[in-house]
């Protein structure tokens, strides 16, 4: 990476401050992608383009804010190029509307009986979870909820919340139909859901 | 009448696409019955919100 900053820059791009932001969107592209080499280079990227581009950073939003933006149209062309490398029959193959899926992720308990919650595991109320987001402990869990979930789950889960694809979209790149896309949202969102509630929620009290 | 299993299918599918008129009616019955479908759906709001925050980098205070 250049260590320059472009003449007349606003920004210390050499600074502890974009190092910070630089370890944070690593962690990010590492998450959507899963490839260490592909994160790095879609970080490269997106760094050299805030530079090239730093006009265009009209101080409206924290340059984290504009810099994870720019991360994440990388990440999204990045799929788009290469969304026919990632198995369809992997993803086609989980049944429709059969809980196959989710008994991997619940197998230690039944969520459900006859289709209602079980009072056990019926979802609980959240204490402040406005300040549980500017939390940071509350970010690692998070972090681990997500990436504990079946990796087709996950993968869909953050094209769709963290890069903002619409479901058509998703459906397309992936090849599936948009029913198997609900489904697996649905499976995804149930079991962050319960993996919050366990590990944060409900652990020891905050 | 729909369960807490087709509530909560609902209450997901919500987020990525308008609701039929049936199913909305469909959901709000079962809701005002249940207070963990009413939980849920409130849960839902928040990892929305949490995932908001996860894509901008805004993810301690101060930042």
């Amino acid at each position: 990476m250049s260590e320059h900053s472009p003449p007349g820059s606003r920004i210390d791009w050499s600074g502890p401050s974009i190092e910070s932001i630089r370890r944070d969107m690593l962690r990010f592209a590492q998450m959507q992608l899963r490839d260490a080499a592909t994160a790095e280079d879609m970080v490269q990227e997106a760094l050299v383009a805030a530079m090239n581009s730093e006009h265009g950073f009209a101080g409206r939003s924290a340059i984290k804010t504009w810099l994870f933006a720019i991360l994440r149209n990388k990440i999204v062309d990045h799929i788009r190029r290469n969304a026919r490398e990632i198995s369809r029959s992997d993803l086609a193959a989980q049944d429709e509307d059969g809980d196959d899926g989710m008994d991997a992720l619940f197998n230690r308990k039944m969520m459900w009986s006859s289709g209602y919650w079980n009072h056990e595991d019926g979802p609980a109320t959240w204490s402040n979870p406005d300040e549980v987001l500017s939390q940071k402990q509350f970010w690692t869990i998070f972090d681990a909820c997500v990436n504990h979930l079946p990796e087709k789950l996950a993968r869909i889960y953050m094209m769709r919340e963290m890069l903002e694809l619409e479901t058509d979209e998703i459906c397309r790149e992936l090849g599936i139909s948009k029913n198997n896309c609900w489904v697996i949202l649905h499976r995804a969102r149930l079991g962050l859901r319960e993996c919050l509630e366990d590990n944060w929620f409900k652990g020891a009290a905050r | 009448m729909i369960n807490c299993k087709q509530a909560t299918r609902l209450m997901s599918e919500e987020l990525d696409r308008p609701l039929k008129w049936q199913e909305k009616a469909a959901l709000s019955t079962h809701n005002a019955m249940c207070v963990y479908c009413r939980n849920y759906r409130k849960h839902m709001a928040f990892m929305r919100e949490a995932a908001r925050r996860f894509r901008e980098g805004v993810t301690e205070q101060g930042d």
